[in-house]
């Protein structure tokens, strides 16, 4: 039994096996925290195309997998990379260049959609956006989104409250569920079998997870099962939702993970600045990911001193004082 | 002849942001100078107002200023750090969205308090692409009062958005409740010029109070659309407490003054 639950496996080889051209994906975290930038980089190596990915607030890991041409379509809400690019920079000029498909959301929004696809019901409604352009504006067309079984008919649709006046709302907006073929996370800790237990801000990974058809986790630390069943209350993901588990120390970088690491503020400036220009993108590129056969190597680029700077402080979680440009 | 005054245009834009902020409010905030401005507020006239993220931290202790919604530093001694779906319905559940107070910036804004935060151009093929809604259209949808933080400038202030990102008054009078929305949506706007409100029955934006140095008549050059300023006074200036609190003790470091 024990053995039957072992979901361990190697990163390269769990992108393989769940991550296909066309697949429908989302990815973990939020902006510049806790994105599974290991897995991202493993499928820009593997290069893995036509992905269609939906986010609520992403930013490294959509800028990277959009700079590779790793997407083809985009469902969103936000796209920003903090200080470094407060409009992630590739993601601007795909859209500029009409390189993408793109649909915009808010983040509640995108939440929701996740949070029906994990509640197994077709929609959800809220309050949220009603005369804004994100209800009448869509970017997919309906010709495309009828030829496309795994593309809702119709983007977001508003209705009378059916239950009256009832809580003071006279109509509601319809946001339909999200159930994508894959979600990748990165967590601090997670076991053999597929438990998570993240610190921190969990973002929308619980939903994004309960409503994906398959699941990568990614974690800072690969604990025994008994350790984290001695305080299942710090668990927010089971086991059953999980597909596979991979041990990658540093994972996020050059994300944050609260308690493990900060963002690393230079080398999301440098990756700003190269993402302007196509030929030092391409340099940036062939160095840092091409150039790194798995995230080992990468870190290895990047070097220890770096790794030292940005680990974070046992008492508040980041590292304390450190030079963010 | 050019007066110069005792502080920065961003030390003026973000005292008067503090100074809408009430003791007990939950301020939902963003990063930069809408961060400093509640920071400011907690710190000089609302004591017991409670710093709040779309990400789902709330009363962070903010030893560092967080440069981003997700930064590690707004997880530090929180009240509790939660989750996207939990923090926009704390501002969706009426209960608790009445005490939220939003600081909001945007690429453009119209007389009705409407933001565009997406693109300049066509959506599909945009001139410019910004990052988005993010959690804007909700807020805006949700709460009662939200702060706009823009730059005084023709661009920014215009007849038409090029896109409609989160709502304020819609058309005006009574279109944004017609629309399915609670009364709410921008309801100050503060520039490097003055401050802004809008007229309760029409939605239309007005001039409230003008800066030392400078006049309703700049301003109005700096607008494309018409705007009342017949109700326009000078404003108070930032006193020397409001501005040492906000130096020493809010942005030692000037890392969003300078």
């Amino acid at each position: 039994m024990t053995n039957s639950l072992n979901k361990v496996i190697p990163l390269k080889q769990a992108i393989e096996q769940y991550v296909k051209n066309g697949s429908h994906i989302s990815i973990g975290g939020f902006t510049i925290n806790r994105n599974p930038m290991a897995a991202v980089y493993e499928i820009i190596r593997q290069k893995i195309s036509d992905l269609h990915l939906y986010a609520h607030s992403n930013g490294t890991g959509l800028d990277e997998l959009i700079g590779a041409g790793c997407i083809s379509k985009l469902e969103i809400a936000y796209a920003g990379n903090g200080k470094a690019a407060p409009t992630c920079i590739r993601f601007a000029r795909a859209i500029q260049n009409n390189e993408i498909l793109f649909e915009d959301y808010s983040n509640y929004m995108m939440s929701l959609r996740f949070t029906a696809g994990a509640m197994g019901v077709p929609f959800l409604p809220t309050l949220s956006g009603f005369g804004s352009d994100i209800l009448t504006k869509w970017g997919f067309s309906k010709s495309m989104r009828r030829s496309d079984p795994k593309i809702v008919d119709d983007k977001l649709t508003v209705i009378d409250n059916p239950f009256g006046n009832w809580t003071g709302a006279s109509k509601v907006v319809l946001v339909p569920a999200i159930n994508p073929d894959i979600t990748i996370i990165h967590v601090q800790k997670a076991d053999a079998t597929g438990t998570c237990s993240m610190q921190g801000l969990a973002f929308a990974d619980i939903e994004q997870v309960k409503a994906s058809k398959h699941v990568i986790v990614t974690c800072e630390q690969l604990v025994t099962k008994e350790e984290l069943r001695q305080n299942p209350d710090l668990n927010q993901i089971p086991f059953i939702h999980v597909s596979a588990v991979c041990h990658v120390p540093l994972g996020a970088y050059p994300t944050a993970v609260f308690g493990h690491y900060d963002y690393d503020s230079q080398y999301l400036r440098k990756f700003a600045i190269a993402a302007k220009n196509s030929d030092k993108f391409k340099n940036y590129q062939n160095k840092y990911i091409y150039g790194a056969k798995d995230h080992e190597a990468f870190l290895e680029i990047i070097g220890q001193k770096r790794i030292d700077t940005i680990t974070a402080d046992p008492r508040t979680g980041y590292s304390v004082n450190m030079k963010r440009d | 002849m050019k007066t110069i005054q005792p502080y920065t245009p961003r030390e003026i834009m973000t005292i008067m942001a503090a100074r809408e902020i009430k003791n007990g409010d939950i301020v939902f905030s963003g990063t930069g100078i809408s961060m400093l401005a509640a920071m400011a507020a907690k710190n000089i006239n609302a004591p017991d107002s409670v710093i709040f993220f779309e990400t789902g931290a709330i009363d962070s202790l903010l030893e560092e200023l967080p440069f981003a919604v997700a930064d590690p530093r707004i997880m530090y001694w929180a009240a509790a750090n939660s989750r996207l779906t939990d923090a926009f319905a704390t501002m969706q559940n009426p209960i608790t969205g009445k005490k939220v107070i939003a600081i909001l910036g945007a690429a453009q804004i119209d007389r009705y308090g409407n933001l565009n935060t997406t693109c300049i151009g066509d959506y599909h093929s945009p001139e410019i692409r910004f990052s988005g809604s993010g959690g804007g259209c909700d807020v805006a949808s949700f709460v009662p009062r939200c702060i706009a933080f823009m730059q005084h400038e023709k661009r920014k202030f215009v007849k038409k958005l090029d896109y409609l990102t989160s709502p304020g008054q819609l058309e005006g009078n009574n279109s944004r409740q017609k629309a399915g929305l609670r009364p709410g949506g921008v309801s100050v706007v503060v520039t490097n010029l003055g401050v802004m409100r809008f007229d309760k029955d029409t939605g239309k934006m007005y001039l409230d109070k003008f800066y030392p140095g400078i006049t309703p008549e700049k301003i109005l050059e700096n607008t494309e659309f018409n705007m009342d300023v017949s109700k326009a006074t000078l404003a108070d200036p930032p006193t020397k407490t409001e501005l040492t609190i906000l130096r020493e003790e809010c942005d030692p470091q000037r890392l969003i003054l300078d």
